[in-house]
């Protein structure tokens, strides 16, 4: 089909909107993020870094100490967000592997095995998506709590870490669309389920499994309110709950605004490296998701 | 014979309990017990040092009384208010024109990015761009001669901003969401149209939207629900004010709960909250089915 000349150039503007208004304030962090602190203030419309340096990201990951800090613009007090990162990590990962595994596997007894109260329990775990969050997290706080795990990795991972309803969901969906063959010459070959489960049954839902671990992984790289409740310490704190006490420092000064916007750069970075390595698929799950 | 059926019935069961189990767990402890625990923490005086004093239905009649609830619940309406009709006018149009495009991948991987972020990382960008005194917005109004936009920091504009802020986070997934669903209207249905000489606009209107309702319906009602819980945005930009405009229910009850340690009084709110957004789910479905052409 034919598109007149206006019609494409509707089209052209509508793209370059689109495309301008969502990539603008990425570009503008990370333009801040590159310009030396006071450079920040004097040239507030430049374009481009009007004075170009690393010296945030040295800053903010504390390579540099106080006295260099202070020369590179900083308030001289150290920021430590390479502890924030690890931690970001090192809580994303267990949750990541610890509900994708878990998830899988009751995913798979419910779409392949026979047991009492199969669709009951599955429903059950349904119910689960339609209570608001908040409603679990004060009584969930005071479990952590109660079991003295506040500010360690297992307190902020614990509840996400054996399943989640949407992540069993998924996986369940995945199993009951794919070919039954294949484990039932297994069985008769006289396989058991454990070893057709790891052997015939993971193997090839890799697909499913990458997309899921994707999401989960953004999802917990990106959670605040439940870190900033068990996890405010330093020594766990993760990086979405660090940026947030960044921001309330600095009040007697003015806000250093570039530290902050190398900070929130550090922030986007795995996910940006995530995504384009496996952006279709993630793309391609949210068809999938969207309508049950 | 008989026997060995049974047998292999119960080792399935047991093999079926196996892979279950962790899930179960982690289902029991972290979601179905800390559920009851809520219902009965909102029926207790609780401030986490002493022993919860069970007080019946007290804190479900201070809510009643309270101007700090009745503000919420005005706020927190006010904020989808201002959030979804225009989030999802804008995704649909967006929707068009990725259908409108050839390729168009690049595109939906462009607007899917801040859906993708942290919401602290969306709000803390934005917070940076409509700064007052250096932010580059309001840097290049003024240079215009245009006047200063409090944005975030005067009690009329805050919660609009913290709308917009979001709008721009959802816009690609929600477009994607419609995307999916005129994927699944077919093309004959457009080319009968055309053949009877319906225009762009027409088919829009009285073949498009119609059948892209159960989509539509699909996406309005999660993302009021999800609307209703905002928390993250209001955490970082705002922290419920300036006097209170921005104070939603979640960060009505988070004060509560960790800033007063009335667990009691908190959990209660979010009972309410509970209670609320079936409502709000049954209605809206009820809405969005009525009407409904049988095909």
């Amino acid at each position: 089909m034919k598109r007149s000349l206006s019609a494409r150039i509707l089209f052209w503007a509508a793209v370059t909107v689109i495309a301008l208004v969502t990539l603008f304030p990425f570009y503008w962090t990370v333009r801040t993020a590159l310009t030396f602190p006071r450079a920040v203030y004097s040239h507030p419309t430049a374009f481009l870094p009007p004075q170009l340096t690393i010296g945030n990201f040295e800053r903010v990951l504390g390579l540099v100490d106080a006295a260099t800090s202070v020369k590179l613009g900083g308030s001289g007090q150290t920021i430590n967000f390479f502890v924030f990162l690890r931690n970001s990590i090192v809580v994303s990962a267990l949750i990541t592997m610890g509900q994708t595994f878990f998830s899988a596997a009751a995913a798979y007894a419910f779409a392949r095995l026979r047991f009492p109260l199969n669709r009951q329990i599955f429903g059950f775990y349904l119910s689960a998506l339609m209570v608001p969050g908040i409603v679990l997290l004060i009584p969930n706080f005071i479990l952590i709590k109660t079991l003295g795990w506040l500010n360690t990795y297992q307190g902020i991972a614990a509840p996400a870490f054996l399943m989640s309803p949407f992540a069993v969901f998924f996986m369940r969906q995945f199993f009951l669309g794919m070919n039954k063959e294949l484990e039932e010459a297994a069985l008769v070959e006289g396989a058991g389920r454990v070893r057709i489960f790891f052997q015939i049954a993971v193997p090839l839902s890799m697909t499913a499994l990458t997309t899921l671990a994707v999401i989960t992984f953004i999802y917990s790289w990106n959670d605040y309110l439940w870190p900033l409740l068990v996890g405010r310490s330093e020594s766990v704190r993760m990086l979405t709950v660090a940026l947030g006490v960044f921001r309330q420092q600095g009040a007697q000064n003015l806000p250093d605004w570039a530290g902050l916007m190398a900070g929130t750069t550090l922030a986007i970075l795995p996910t940006l490296v995530l995504f384009l390595a496996l952006g279709k698929r993630v793309i391609n799950s949210i068809g999938f998701t969207g309508f049950r | 014979m008989r026997k060995a059926r049974v047998n292999a019935r119960s080792r399935e069961i047991g093999l079926a309990l196996l892979f279950i189990l962790p899930s179960l767990a982690g289902f029991l402890v972290f979601f179905v017990a800390p559920a009851a625990r809520g219902l009965y923490i909102s029926f207790t005086d609780w401030n986490l040092l002493t022993q919860p004093k069970p007080v019946g239905l007290a804190n479900y009649a201070a809510l009643l009384s309270d101007q700090d609830f009745w503000n919420a619940l005005k706020v927190t309406v006010l904020y989808v208010l201002w959030n979804i009709p225009l989030q999802t006018v804008l995704a649909i149009a967006v929707a068009l024109v990725m259908s409108a495009a050839a390729h168009s991948s690049l595109l939906k991987g462009v607007i899917l990015l801040p859906w993708l972020m942290p919401n602290v990382v969306v709000a803390l960008l934005w917070v940076w761009l409509l700064d007052p005194t250096i932010g580059l917005i309001n840097v290049a109004v003024r240079a215009f001669g245009g006047p200063l936009l409090p944005f975030l920091s005067s009690p009329s504009t805050a919660l609009p901003t913290i709308a917009g802020i979001n709008i721009w986070r959802y816009l690609g997934y929600t477009a994607l969401l419609v995307f999916a669903g005129l994927q699944t209207i077919p093309t004959d249905v457009y080319e009968a149209a055309r053949i009877d000489g319906s225009n762009g606009r027409q088919t829009f209107w009285r073949i498009t939207l119609p059948l892209l309702r159960p989509v539509l319906a699909f996406v309005i009602v999660t993302s009021v629900l999800g609307s209703f819980q905002i928390f993250d945005t209001v955490a970082v930009t705002t922290k419920g004010g300036p006097i209170n405009a921005t104070k939603v229910f979640n960060y009505m009850i988070y004060q509560q709960a960790f800033e007063r340690f009335q667990m009691g009084y908190a959990t209660a709110v979010s009972m309410v909250l509970f209670l609320i957004l079936v409502g709000v789910g049954l209605l809206q479905m009820k809405l969005l089915r009525a009407g409904e052409v049988e095909t």
